[in-house]
């Protein structure tokens, strides 16, 4: 084992479970236990217990934490109530984006910032430098917590199984700080994979607990400790976008879909003169959902070209997705190649095969 | 440990190589298989191809990822897994006998020889646990 990297409190946990556990952002993960097609099915057909505690638990609290989380995210914190969630870009000056979050209003002067792993140092460096000019108290608490993901249809039953009653029944994007099994807990109705489910944050000490309890309760129900990998396919087939694929410090939110979460008629924040300018002039290319047409699996990175082989736009994403029996994908193409049913070509190893846009969610659960 | 079964031979990309009659039976071995996972799809030469030794002859995609398979031996493709094309989870399960990958009459003999037997391919997957 690579001494350089640090351990999850779960990592015996996934350990005992016949995980394979591979590097990622500085941490041993579990990128799979019994399989990534059958864990995957798992989150889409049952429940499924995720380890991710690599993201990052960033704390601004005080009167003016939450105008100040606003300035520098893109979606309306401000107009967020107590006990909420909310999805944003974090973006720079440019309008392209440094991180993608979540914000959760814990109370009138505490807000919490979730961030992906693999911008931990990068947005925890960057927001600390801007709370301390701005007198607002920051405090990143990433290394003493963990983070859990519950998600599937039998994600509220599993967490009402465990005690968690008052968790079970918050809305969507909703939260709660409470107990489950006796440990201090904050969660919330969110999830990275397209299934109702909760996001559950606990502290180091507590989370062999919490997670073992929630095994056991979701015993009845079917549930599979799931890995990175389904993580991946599961997001994909939700078209959530992935930071450092689909997203990232070249891209900005008009071009990746995710114009709904860039408010412009609200307060000033970081980037948003630039992303008025964006999107006054229109973006010369989207991200757009493919699926392959001929036999092949596009892959991050994969160039799309034309008929003369010149390239056109890249895969940013791309698996087969396993609850569609096809393979999908992400990538950025020009504009004018953007609507439903365009035929692209993906260069895959010097054979340019045949794929298509096509409408997404590339999955939708029934309501 | 990975099932090695004794009658085959191997290579370090974790082939394996069959001798049936005078031709050559080749697959990817049950480590490989543990290590890509969920096989979903495989390209493999036409029949009649001409294969160099350690040439890389095919492609399989897991979920997760690509990996290439290189040829134990030189020689012809006279028979390719066909069924594979519509099942390459056939991989999965059973890399030693229905997920096998294509029969090759070798071109030359002593190739065969020098892969490794299973108690070598053994010592080498412990050692890859390290």
């Amino acid at each position: 084992m690579d001494s350089s990297l640090a351990s999850t409190a779960l990592y015996e946990q996934h350990r005992s479970l016949g995980a394979r556990l591979v590097p990622f952002a500085g941490y041993q993960m579990p990128v799979q236990y019994e399989g990534i097609v059958a864990e995957h099915t798992a989150v889409r057909e049952r429940v499924g217990l995720f380890d991710v505690s690599h993201m990052g638990e960033l704390f601004l609290t005080g009167p003016n934490a939450l105008g100040f989380v606003d300035s520098l995210v893109s979606n309306a914190v401000h107009a967020m109530p107590v006990g909420r969630a909310l999805y944003t870009v974090c973006a720079n000056e440019r309008g392209t984006i440094l991180d993608d979050l979540i914000i959760y209003r814990l109370g009138d002067e505490e807000v919490l910032v979730i961030c992906n792993a693999g911008n931990l140092e990068k947005i925890s460096t960057y927001f600390g430098a801007k709370a301390a000019e701005a007198g607002v108290p920051f405090e990143d608490r990433s290394a003493s917590l963990s983070l859990m993901a519950l998600q599937g249809p039998k994600a509220e039953a599993t967490l009402r199984a465990a005690g968690g009653g008052a968790f079970a029944d918050l809305g969507t994007f909703h939260i709660l700080r409470g107990e489950l099994s006796g440990v201090p807990t904050i969660a919330a109705r969110t999830g990275y994979t397209g299934e109702d489910g909760f996001e559950i944050c606990v502290p180091n000490e507590g989370a062999v607990k919490v997670w073992r309890a929630l095994l056991a309760a979701g015993a009845e129900f079917g549930i599979a400790p799931v890995g990175l990998g389904a993580r991946d396919t599961l997001r994909l087939e939700a078209r959530l976008s992935l930071y450092g694929n689909d997203i990232d410090e070249t891209t900005n939110a008009y071009e990746a879909g995710l114009a709904w979460v860039v408010k412009l008629d609200g307060p000033d924040f970081v980037g948003k003169q630039a992303l008025a300018k964006i999107k006054a002039e229109g973006v010369h290319r989207k991200l757009v959902g493919f699926e392959m047409r001929g036999r092949g699996i596009a892959r991050h990175g994969y160039p799309f070209v034309d008929e003369a082989g010149a390239e056109i736009g890249i895969v940013t994403s791309g698996s087969p997705s396993p609850t569609l029996k096809k393979n999908i994908g992400l990538g950025y193409v020009p504009k004018a190649m953007s609507q439903v049913g365009t035929p692209l070509r993906v260069l895959i190893r010097g054979k340019a095969i045949e794929a298509e846009v096509v409408k997404t969610p590339f999955y939708k659960r029934a309501k | 440990m990975s099932q090695v079964p004794t009658d085959l031979r191997y290579t370090k990309d974790h082939e394996w190589a069959r001798p049936e009659g005078k031709l050559i039976r080749v697959g990817v071995t049950a480590y490989a298989v543990e290590q890509l996972g969920d096989v979903t799809l495989i390209d493999l030469p036409p029949t009649g191809s001409d294969l160099q030794v350690q040439e890389r002859f095919g492609d399989i995609e897991s979920v997760k990822t690509v990996s290439e398979v290189f040829a134990p031996v030189s020689g012809e493709v006279v028979e390719v897994n066909t069924d594979l094309e519509e099942s390459p989870e056939l991989v999965n399960e059973g890399p030693y006998d229905k997920g096998w990958l294509i029969l090759v009459r070798p071109s030359e003999p002593g190739e065969f020889e020098r892969l490794m037997d299973a108690r070598t391919y053994e010592d080498y997957l412990g050692s890859l646990e390290g």
